[in-house]
């Protein structure tokens, strides 16, 4: 019990966050939103990882926690670096016409 | 004195390596003199040696020069012997060779390959050094081998000719056949006897057992059939004369053709012991000899005359050698070399003369315009046709005298081989010059006797065949018989049989005789009557066509060895190679390339669907770690 809600609702909505990032992330062909929702799929994790560590009374979770946010800024800048780099050249980021590796 | 052995092969090596690294930047008097001047120096040492070794008690000296080949038991010292043979054969080699050289200097003075003529002529005549020289039968194998590659080179001189380089290939290829032989011999005699230096091998002969020698002396016969053109090995000779004219006499008529004789001779001492083997060889060089000289009747290309001539001429040695009459062989040798080398260098001087032209058939009446060559090519057909006191009528006889001891049957074929020779010589002499020119105007224009360098060594040639047979008085004419007595300190004589003076008289009696009527049916058909052989394509009667067809022996190869090779290889490049081999490294090739056809379409690009199964294969992977 945290704060008086059971754990499971926790992670239920930690499940439901996640499940949303990944069928945006597959679904949606806009390379920005695929992003927002690879950030969606983080913060699952994120408060998954936070919950359990306030319910076990261990700030490990917690310091894992600042970790992955901490790379995900770094991701989010490299990311968006890409996708402006990709804009300027394709005039598009729609990830569908990104198909130039192709055989 | 005996120690300057090893510079007579020396100096021909060194004439060979000057004309073949620089002989483009040499002038063409230049590369002629180094090649000329190289036998010469050869000449002139073996000379001097052949006196010295006459000097000596045992008659023969060995020179080692340095330990070759010393591995397991077996231990092969690169040696030189000098003796009675091997220094005999040295003169004839060199001084052969010198008179050739100095007459190819002329002969193929327009020639483009001048410097690469007498590149190759020079290396010939080291191996054939070699070959003689060498104490066992390693050397001798090598320099056989390298007296066939320079056979080969000279064959194919003229390499733009493709029938001249086929003939070039046949004569290696006959030759490799006869080689095999050769070598399987010398494996055999060093299993045998542990060793393959002559002294210990020969010494040691009469401990093997009588079919180990025989087999020893049959496979060396078989190396002999190949080098000396026997039958069955012997087409590659006349077609050899695709080469140019000095080659044919230097190698295939004067030296390298008598190497098998002078191998037979060497290892004597095996056909003294084997009977199988001594008849072998002497029914094979009676039949080679008749067989060749029928061919000669009838065929219309002076050269390819004399190379059947030569053919049927070395049958009769080897007829000598299996009934062991060894020194006589040797004795027809070194005439034979001196009126041969003549004929083909006379002839030679005639198709210069004609422009490049060999057919008789187009010659006729040269006598006036070309008299050192006519009276020369005279007196060697005399010689070679055994008409006394020339120098082919004293080997000739002296070889079939000893067969008549021998055998009758062999004797009769063996004469009338001989009459046959004196039959197609005379032919070509009469049809070459006597009559009227056949040719064309131009050519007849064109006619002129040959320069100094050329008429030269014919003349010297010629007093060789004349008076070459001094070297060989019959014994019943109580002169010392020089050739048999020089040799004898090698030779195994059997028991020798004494004839009654009478039938030597006889027999020499018949040969004449027989040599003057075949002449003078020659005579007849060709000076009387003026016959000229038939044209290419006309209808001729059934016999001589086949005769004219070399008895379709070349053909007959063909279907027995050359189809059947044909149709195996076809088999295999059609089954093996093309299926078997090719099926198995394609297949994995284009196996490969359909499996990453398939793969390939997963790879589409498109984002989407490569996360979708990254997903699903997540997802499979915890299912299959949790619930299974």
């Amino acid at each position: 019990m945290i704060n008086g809600i059971s754990i499971n609702y926790y992670i239920l909505l930690s499940a439901i966050l996640f499940i949303i990032g990944a069928v945006g992330v597959m679904a949606r062909r806009n390379s920005i939103i695929i992003f927002m929702c690879i950030e969606l799929m983080l913060n699952a994790v994120n408060l998954l990882l936070v919950s359990f560590s306030t319910l076990h009374n261990d700030a490990k979770g917690q310091v894992f926690v600042f970790f992955i946010m901490a790379v995900a800024a770094a991701e989010v800048a490299v990311g968006l670096a890409i996708l402006s780099m990709i804009y300027r050249n394709v005039k598009s980021i729609d990830t569908d016409l990104l198909s130039n590796l192709k055989h | 004195m005996i120690k300057l052995v090893g510079l007579v092969p020396l100096f021909p090596l060194i004439g060979f390596l000057i004309n073949g690294f620089f002989g483009k930047k040499l002038s063409k008097g230049a590369s002629g003199v180094i090649a000329c001047g190289a036998v010469l120096a050869s000449f002139i040492i073996s000379l001097l040696l052949f006196f010295e070794v006459e000097k000596l008690p045992t008659h023969s000296a060995t020179i080692n020069l340095f330990d070759w080949i010393s591995a397991g038991t077996l231990s092969v010292p690169f040696e030189f012997v000098i003796d009675p043979l091997s220094s005999w054969f040295l003169l004839i080699i060199t001084g052969i060779g010198f008179l050739i050289h100095v007459y190819s200097t002329s002969y193929m003075h327009d020639d483009a390959g001048f410097s690469r003529f007498f590149t190759y002529l020079n290396l010939f005549v080291f191996f054939m050094l070699l070959l003689v020289l060498g104490n066992n039968f390693l050397i001798m194998f090598v320099g056989w081998e390298g007296v066939g590659l320079c056979s080969y080179l000279l064959i194919g001189f003229w390499f733009k000719n493709n029938d001249y380089n086929n003939a070039a290939r046949k004569a290696f290829v006959m030759n490799r056949i006869g080689d095999l032989g050769f070598l399987l011999g010398i494996l055999l005699i060093f299993v045998t006897f542990g060793s393959i230096s002559y002294n210990e091998v020969f010494s040691k002969a009469g401990t093997a057992s009588e079919a180990t020698i025989t087999a020893i002396a049959l496979l060396l016969f078989v190396g002999a059939m190949g080098k000396s053109a026997q039958i069955p090995l012997y087409t590659w000779l006349p077609d050899a004369m695709a080469g140019p004219t000095p080659v044919s006499a230097l190698i295939h008529a004067a030296t390298m053709v008598t190497a098998g004789i002078y191998m037979i001779v060497r290892s004597n001492v095996f056909y003294s012991i084997s009977e199988v083997a001594s008849e072998t060889v002497a029914i094979v060089g009676v039949a080679t000899a008749l067989f060749a000289a029928s061919i000669g009747l009838f065929q219309n290309d002076i050269k390819k005359i004399l190379a059947y001539s030569t053919v049927s001429q070395l049958g009769l040695m080897f007829l000598g050698l299996g009934v062991g009459a060894f020194s006589s062989s040797v004795f027809h040798v070194s005439t034979h070399a001196f009126f041969k080398a003549l004929l083909f260098l006379g002839a030679g001087s005639v198709i210069h003369a004609m422009g490049g032209e060999q057919d008789i058939r187009k010659m006729g009446g040269l006598k006036g315009h070309m008299k050192i060559t006519f009276a020369t090519m005279a007196l060697a057909t005399l010689a070679i046709s055994g008409i006394p006191p020339f120098s082919g009528f004293f080997s000739k006889d002296e070889i079939l005298a000893h067969t008549y001891e021998h055998s009758s049957v062999l004797w009769f074929f063996g004469q009338v081989a001989s009459m046959l020779t004196a039959f197609y010589m005379f032919r070509m002499l009469y049809l070459t010059f006597y009559g009227n020119f056949r040719g064309t105007k131009e050519q007849h224009h064109h006619l002129h006797e040959s320069p100094k360098a050329m008429t030269i060594p014919l003349i010297v040639l010629a007093i060789l065949s004349v008076f070459g047979g001094l070297l060989g008085l019959p014994e019943f004419w109580h002169f010392p018989n020089w050739m048999s007595e020089h040799l004898s300190s090698l030779i195994l004589r059997k028991t020798p049989v004494t004839m009654a003076h009478e039938t030597e008289w006889m027999l020499m009696g018949i040969a004449v005789l027989a040599a003057i009527a075949t002449i003078y049916v020659a005579y007849v058909i060709y000076r009387q009557k003026n016959i000229i052989p038939l044209k290419e394509g006309d209808k001729m009667p059934a016999l001589q066509k086949v005769i004219y067809n070399k008895y379709y022996v070349d053909e007959f190869y063909d279907a027995i060895v050359r189809k059947p090779l044909d149709l195996i290889s076809t088999l295999f490049y059609k089954f093996f190679d093309k299926q078997l081999i090719d099926g198995t490294v394609e297949g994995v090739g284009s196996g490969v390339k359909s499996i990453g056809g398939l793969v390939k379409l997963i790879q589409s690009g498109n984002i989407g669907f490569y996360i979708i199964s990254m997903v699903l294969g997540i997802v499979l992977i915890l299912l299959f770690t949790f619930i299974i």
